[in-house]
């Protein structure tokens, strides 16, 4: 019985949390037309949460398409069919490996960084402080992070597949031979910009920051105000965020395979 | 000693009846408080008793369970927080540890609210904050981070930011708590000389009797839920009640005991383990 009654708490307390998550974005979509008014700070915290996550992203990009690259080359020399390594690296890295692990990297880069910093600031009453001068903390600091976050996770998306499929050009063409133009030929054939890059690309990287970006927030704004509660709430932004991302992810590559 | 309600226009805040209750524990059982209208009011007792949290229902952060609120004529438990916004535009809040915004410069800071609230253009802003901060000398400081300033100073800059939209009354939450003595010299002199000049009302919550002594015209003590004792500074000093002498002299033992209730210590020492 007892277990049952532990059960019973732990799934009321997961559906509390998603409903207060869900309440949360709610509140934040109600305040982003009058946070876009104030171009500034959106710009400010694209630059604090995405440009100062661009070197992580690029020399991640650089490996993880030259891993590709040798992956592919050793399976497909076998049957003689390198020339196809451009189009398998360029759709592993558009439709699954550019959003997920770009958004892995956003949220133990950037996620954390987030809900450290709001944290911080209710510890240190200066979210009260701003509640004490009449400004929304929402409205202030919660509003444009959330917006960065669902800005720049595409953006970097993009930026890993590019440097990805350099990664996996150097190695395949530069360093194990396989043919120059077939490896570009093949990949303008079958990579499809509507299909493999706007729609898994930049689709499932605007969800994943927006998910993200709105655990970061929730974690921050909501953590207890002492330093066990904004580690602890660190700590769920990477746990939290990771699950959504594959959830979301096996959600929306379901949806964009059967609408295929 | 109870309070009696006096409901004229003199009072610019009003709390009747307010009863409070945190978890098991009741914080303020019939509280009632009023504060008079261009003067220094202190807000006094041991500490635990609710003074920041009475503070916090003044200024509508936090809601009582029952009782009235009327801070400058109106409710504060029925406003919406757009009105409750409105209204914190009238308030000055001093944080116990200043609460400045840890990364931008002390003239960012003050200049957070006007850029918020006004339309200001910037040189006139810049203006604002240098007065500000020449109100409480440290005009020259307005280029440093908080992490670069000493307690005294973060307090006081964020006493400037408390008063750069001019407001009609501010709240100090134990503005003297670890201060060296001239710091603290420094703000008792503020406190008084801005709630002159600016025709402020303030509310200071503290336990240091002898610099609230110095700057209230008047104080409440509250213990226990309860408003024990109110008067002036010199009324307050010549009660004779046995635990307002204890708290004015800060006298280690008397109504409040030394020790926290336990059983006895020959029993506790040599008995039989009981936690």
């Amino acid at each position: 019985m007892s277990l049952l009654r532990e059960m019973y708490y732990i799934i009321l307390g997961f559906l509390e949390g998603f409903g207060a998550c869900w309440l949360f974005l709610f509140r934040i979509l109600s305040y982003t037309p009058s946070a876009l008014m104030r171009p500034g700070l959106v710009f400010q915290q694209i630059y604090s949460v995405g440009a100062m996550s661009l070197v992580l992203i690029i020399v991640a990009g650089l490996f993880v398409g030259m891993v590709l690259g040798l992956e592919s080359y050793n399976l497909l020399s076998r049957f003689a069919a390198t020339s196809a390594i451009g189009s398998g690296i360029a759709l592993s890295l558009y439709r699954e490996l550019g959003p997920v692990i770009t958004a892995l990297l956003f949220a133990g880069r950037a996620g954390t960084a987030l809900t450290s910093e709001i944290g911080l600031m209710r510890a240190t009453e200066q979210l009260a402080g701003m509640e004490m001068m009449a400004v929304d903390p929402v409205r202030r600091i919660v509003v444009p992070r959330f917006i960065a976050g669902a800005v720049s996770v595409p953006l970097l998306t993009v930026i890993f597949c590019t440097i990805g499929i350099l990664g996996g050009y150097l190695l395949s063409v530069m360093h194990l031979g396989v043919d120059d133009g077939a490896f570009w030929s093949q990949m303008r054939v079958n990579v499809d910009l509507v299909e493999d890059v706007i729609q898994s690309t930049v689709i499932k990287g605007i969800v994943f920051g927006g998910a993200i970006s709105l655990l970061a927030v929730y974690e921050g704004f909501y953590a207890q105000p002492t330093a066990e509660g904004v580690s602890n709430a660190t700590t769920r932004t990477v746990v939290n965020g990771a699950l959504a991302v594959l959830v979301l992810d096996y959600i929306l590559t379901s949806i964009f395979f059967h609408g295929a | 000693m109870a309070h009696e309600t006096d409901s004229s226009s003199e009072n610019v805040i009003e709390i009747s009846g307010l009863k409070y209750r945190r978890g098991e524990k009741l914080i303020f059982d019939r509280l009632n408080i009023n504060i008079l209208r261009g003067k220094v009011t202190a807000i006094m007792g041991p500490s635990g008793t609710g003074k920041t949290t009475l503070l916090r229902i003044m200024t509508g952060q936090v809601l009582p369970d029952r009782g009235r609120v009327m801070v400058d004529g109106r409710n504060i438990m029925r406003l919406t927080v757009a009105e409750l916004f409105e209204l914190r535009k009238e308030m000055g809040f001093l944080f116990q540890n200043g609460a400045l915004f840890t990364d931008s410069s002390v003239f960012d800071n003050v200049a957070f609210p006007l850029r918020e609230h006004t339309s200001l253009p910037q040189s006139l802003i810049r203006q604002v904050v240098l007065m500000k901060l020449q109100a409480v000398g440290l005009r020259g400081a307005w280029n440093l981070m908080p992490a670069e300033l000493s307690g005294g100073m973060a307090r006081r800059v964020a006493l400037a930011r408390a008063i750069a939209l001019d407001p009609k009354i501010i709240f100090y939450d134990e503005p003297f708590t670890g201060l060296d003595p001239i710091s603290m010299g420094v703000i008792v002199r503020l406190i008084r000389q801005l709630n002159d000049s600016l025709g402020l009302t303030s509310i200071i919550v503290s336990h240091d009797v002898e610099e609230v002594s110095s700057v209230a015209d008047q104080s409440y003590l509250i213990s226990e839920g309860k408003v024990v004792a109110y008067g002036t500074p010199q009324e307050l000093e010549q009660n004779k009640s046995a635990w307002v002498r204890q708290f004015m002299k800060g006298l280690a033992d008397g109504p409040v005991p030394f020790h926290y209730p336990a059983q006895e210590l020959a029993a506790q020492l040599f008995g039989v383990e009981q936690n």
